[in-house]
């Protein structure tokens, strides 16, 4: 991996259990998709590190790159890319969501 | 310049020719569409890489072009 962006998305996603790349911050999220994917962690107490893309057009990019995922948001947990918007909200629906971080060994508050 | 739903079928055909493809305009405004795909391609794969296949079918156009597409995608009963 010798992008410099691609570098330091690693380290984000390996540094943070639960990373949200998302347009706007938690608080205030800036697009539809973000914000639900915000409200699906939240309301599972799930303490996560959001990183705006809107803030650096490089991450904006290398982002797409890293993932080979078009979109915003994307959330990863313990380094791995889980889904997009309509994956989480699919997954959250189902009960798998709950399961994968349960088995990632992120804790969520009740 | 926006796509047609037609566009996006024609692409997702292209790719899978045995796909089932459902394509909804969500808001009348050509931009944001749902589709819902059934394919034999899909089977094995978990949901990031049945979504991915459709995104490589669509050729960058995603998050370009094509700025919201909702997607659920799912393998034929029958196989």
């Amino acid at each position: 991996m010798s992008n410099p962006v691609h570098e330091q998305i690693q380290s984000t996603v390996d540094s943070n259990d639960v990373v949200l790349f998302m347009k706007g911050t938690p608080m205030f999220p800036q697009c539809g998709f973000s914000a639900a994917v915000v409200q699906v962690l939240s309301h599972m107490g799930v303490p996560f590190h959001g990183v705006n893309v809107l803030e650096d057009m490089e991450v904006r990019q290398g982002i797409k790159e890293f993932s080979s995922w078009p979109t915003i948001p994307q959330l990863y947990v313990k380094g791995e890319f889980v889904g997009g918007c309509d994956i989480i909200r699919e997954m959250y629906e189902s009960g798998e969501l709950e399961e994968v971080l349960k088995e990632k060994g992120v804790a969520a508050a009740a | 310049m926006p796509m047609t739903a037609h566009e996006i079928e024609n692409l997702i055909k292209d790719a899978f020719p045995d796909a089932e493809v459902v394509i909804q305009d969500l808001a009348g405004d050509g931009d944001h569409y749902a589709a819902q795909i059934t394919s034999a391609a899909f089977k094995g794969k978990n949901r990031v890489q049945q979504h991915q296949l459709v995104y490589q079918a669509l050729q960058g156009r995603m998050g370009n072009e094509l700025h919201a597409l909702a997607l659920q995608t799912s393998v034929p009963d029958n196989t």
